[in-house]
């Protein structure tokens, strides 16, 4: 059992939490990942590490609200336990010898993207970041990007904080004003991310995406998060969770990823019927 | 005077009609009177051919010779001696090829059913026994196994036994191994396995799950901790796939996730959150026991049709006979001489047909058996909104990658010097899939078995 010693809501949608789990934290690095069961009959979910304490031994996840499982995970307070958590899984962000770099992150994605920005920043690298929200109550780390970021910009879809547009409208400002990046880190939905990397493809800058398929071991052993990477099928678990991302094949990982919606829709229902039971 | 039937006693099993609704066990166990008149068959031969078929060289004239006198706890304790995990080996082995192959009745009839006997003597100590064995004193010395598989529980129970403090390091939420992800309920219930696993705890062994050794913890760090000698039985995890086109649709599993799924997350229960494919039609890809129990999981799952697609004939079905038997009874169609070449996708990215070629076989192969060769204009197409990918799997690469110093093939098995499993690292063995890749349960404690006998004499000196 694996105690919460921190819970933070950071948004209406997403919640940060700090596990006390000392052997993980000595050994995780920015990229890599966990899986978490909530109880004896959860399911296992993989989740980024969003940062992590060598010396108090915890180590952050911050998720968003989707599924039956995060809506449980939710509902444990400070003090409570999840009953497994595995790491720290996948291979780390590479970040040597990168002198200047654009971090993008969206939405729950700036929460991953943040500690990789952090690392390079310590590093010494020229961290240039844009983080994008559906609107101004969703936004997240805004402080702590600003913190380590040489430049800082904030999207909006709606404008209702930042600029109003999309992340990629931002990255294409900062490369026509003349930025040269070594690398675009580019870590957020599905969609975000295969526009991130059309644009950067016509710039030829060397674009990292960080996958977060569904899997259910996170060693190599089940295949559930196999992608197309440059034409060969990648584990995402092992061999990532960060690829090329002008190489990643986006619609067959889009397709892959709504392969239990109907089965999660039908388990947000069962859960909402519940909440209204214990309420009425 | 020996009861000479040329068959065996039939064992009792579900109806087909009945278990293919349900996950509860398939076949039932001899009763008593079965018990004893099978066992009334074991001519109780002077050279035991059969013993010697046996991995773990299990004293089978002896076992049933108590059975026939009605001691089947005497039976239990003569097959506890060389086994650890009776009530398992007596389900999954595959006896035919190994104790009843070499057994003399087998000659002009069948031979005597050993497994079945094995399995009676186990259900029986455990339905009449709840004592669990005790814990024998500390010898002060530390062994991690790493892997709970059954070449782990058993070089951990070996070694726990003669007073080694073990630890098994489990990268799962629970122990086992390929006996509770793999193997589904209905051909092994995981009460058994949990009994198996309780026992080693009462015998001290302690179990770290979710602990992936290589990521957490390397080998050379648990030596750094204290343990005097480690022990990798981390199996053949990692799932083949074909590389045909079509094979990252919806809908496409690695025999592994899908077992996964059902079995060790539960995706059969009514009220199951481990969310699962459930197809109409489904095609499994293989001809292996794992290829077996993902069909027949399939068809309890709901499934109208589930077909085994598999390249050689049936003869070559690398599966054990009964296994086979029962997916027929179950009404799992057998495409066999059958490859897929491509998978075929609906409008919405899932898998819809499976592309196949007929093969003919030709010349033997390396392995022996006659090579599948396709046959010309023979494409045709098969719905499937489902398929299974059963075709194999190697070892992980985890330990080996984060290991410095221990040896491995192209194959990516760990390289041991002999029998006793010492790997290319002082005081590291391994054994079971890890070695051998893909192979048997009993194979897997054999080795479990004999690294921890070498494990005890180095360390005794």
């Amino acid at each position: 059992m694996y105690k919460i010693v921190r819970k933070e809501i950071l948004n209406p949608t997403v919640t940060l939490m700090e596990i006390y789990a000392p052997l993980i934290a000595a050994k995780a690095e920015p990229g890599q990942f966990i899986i978490l069961r909530v109880n004896g009959d959860g399911e296992r979910i993989p989740l980024t590490v969003a940062d992590f304490n060598r010396d108090t031994g915890t180590v952050t996840i911050i998720f968003q609200i989707i599924g039956a499982t995060t809506a449980q995970l939710n509902n444990l307070e400070e003090g409570q336990y999840i009953q497994d958590f595995v790491g720290p899984l996948g291979t780390p962000t590479h970040t040597e010898g990168l002198r200047k770099v654009a971090v993008i992150g969206g939405g729950v994605g700036s929460a991953i993207a943040y500690p990789v920005a952090k690392k390079l920043h310590g590093q010494g690298c020229e961290v240039h970041s844009i983080t994008g929200f559906r609107n101004k109550d969703l936004v997240i780390l805004e402080k702590e990007f600003n913190k380590i970021s040489e430049k800082y910009i904030l999207v909006t879809d709606d404008g209702s904080r930042g600029k109003k547009g999309m992340v990629t409208d931002a990255l294409k400002e900062l490369i026509e004003s003349g930025e040269k990046y070594d690398q675009v880190i580019a870590i957020g939905p599905l969609i975000m991310m295969k526009f991130v990397c059309k644009l950067t493809k016509e710039y030829g800058i060397k674009t990292v995406v960080s996958m977060n398929p569904i899997m259910i071991d996170g060693t190599g052993m089940c295949g559930g998060c196999r992608l197309t990477v440059g034409g060969e099928t990648k584990f995402a678990c092992v061999d990532g969770p960060d690829f090329d991302g002008h190489l990643v094949d986006f619609d067959e990982a889009m397709a892959r990823s709504a392969m239990y919606r109907d089965f999660e829709a039908d388990q947000r229902e069962k859960n909402c019927r519940l909440f209204k039971k214990e309420e009425g | 005077m020996a009861n000479m039937s040329l068959k065996k006693n039939k064992m009792p099993v579900q109806k087909p009609e009945e278990r293919t609704c349900n996950f509860d066990e398939v076949a039932l166990g001899y009763s008593e009177e079965q018990a004893l008149n099978e066992a009334e068959r074991c001519l109780n031969c002077k050279n035991k051919p059969c013993v010697k078929g046996c991995p773990v060289a299990v004293q089978i004239p002896e076992f049933i010779e108590r059975i026939r006198n009605k001691d089947f706890e005497g039976a239990y304790s003569i097959i506890s001696e060389t086994s650890s995990l009776p009530a398992i080996c007596g389900r999954v082995c595959p006896q035919e090829n190994q104790c009843e192959k070499y057994c003399v009745r087998g000659i002009k009839g069948e031979p005597v059913g050993i497994g079945r006997l094995e399995r009676f003597a186990a259900d029986r100590h455990n339905e009449d026994f709840e004592a669990k064995p005790e814990k024998p004193a500390s010898n002060g010395k530390k062994i991690a196994v790493i892997g709970s598989g059954p070449a782990g529980l058993t070089c951990a129970g070996d070694l726990a036994k003669k007073g080694y403090e073990v630890t098994i390091f489990e990268a799962l939420h629970m122990a086992g191994g390929v006996l509770v992800y793999g193997i589904p309920e209905f051909r092994l219930p995981k009460d058994i396995v949990s009994r198996e696993i309780d026992n080693l705890k009462a015998l001290g062994v302690k179990i770290e799950t979710n602990m992936v050794i290589g990521k957490i913890l390397s080998v050379d760090e648990l030596m750094e901790k204290g343990f005097d000698a480690v022990f990798i039985g981390t199996g053949a995890g990692l799932p083949r796939f074909m590389g045909i086109k079509g094979e990252n649709l919806k809908g496409v599993y690695s025999a592994n996730e899908f077992l996964t799924r059902v079995n060790l997350m539960k995706a059969y229960k009514e009220d199951s959150v481990t969310p699962i494919y459930r197809g109409k039609n489904v095609a499994v890809v293989g001809g292996g026991n794992v290829a077996m129990d993902a069909a027949r999981c399939a068809k309890r799952l709901g499934a109208q049709s589930v077909s085994i697609v598999y390249r050689r004939s049936e003869a070559e079905l690398p599966a054990r006979a009964e296994e086979v038997e029962h997916a027929k009874e179950e009404g799992i169609i057998f495409k066999v001489l059958t490859n897929p070449v491509e998978l075929l996708p609906d409008d919405k990215g899932g898998v819809q047909k499976i592309r196949c070629v007929e093969m003919e076989l030709g010349e033997p192969d390396a392995s022996g058996r006659r090579r599948p060769i396709e046959k010309e204009n023979s494409t045709f197409d098969m719905d499937a909104d489902c398929v299974i990918m059963a075709i194999g799997t190697s070892p992980n690469p985890l330990i080996k990658n984060t290991t410095k110093g221990l040896e491995t093939n192209r194959q990516g098995c760990i390289v041991t010097k002999d029998e006793s499993g010492l790997t290319s690292k002082e005081n590291v063995y391994a054994g079971g899939d890890a070695v051998t890749g893909a192979a048997t349960v009993i194979l897997a404690m054999g080795a479990g078995k004999s690294a921890a006998e070498a494990i005890d004499a180095k360390l005794k000196g």
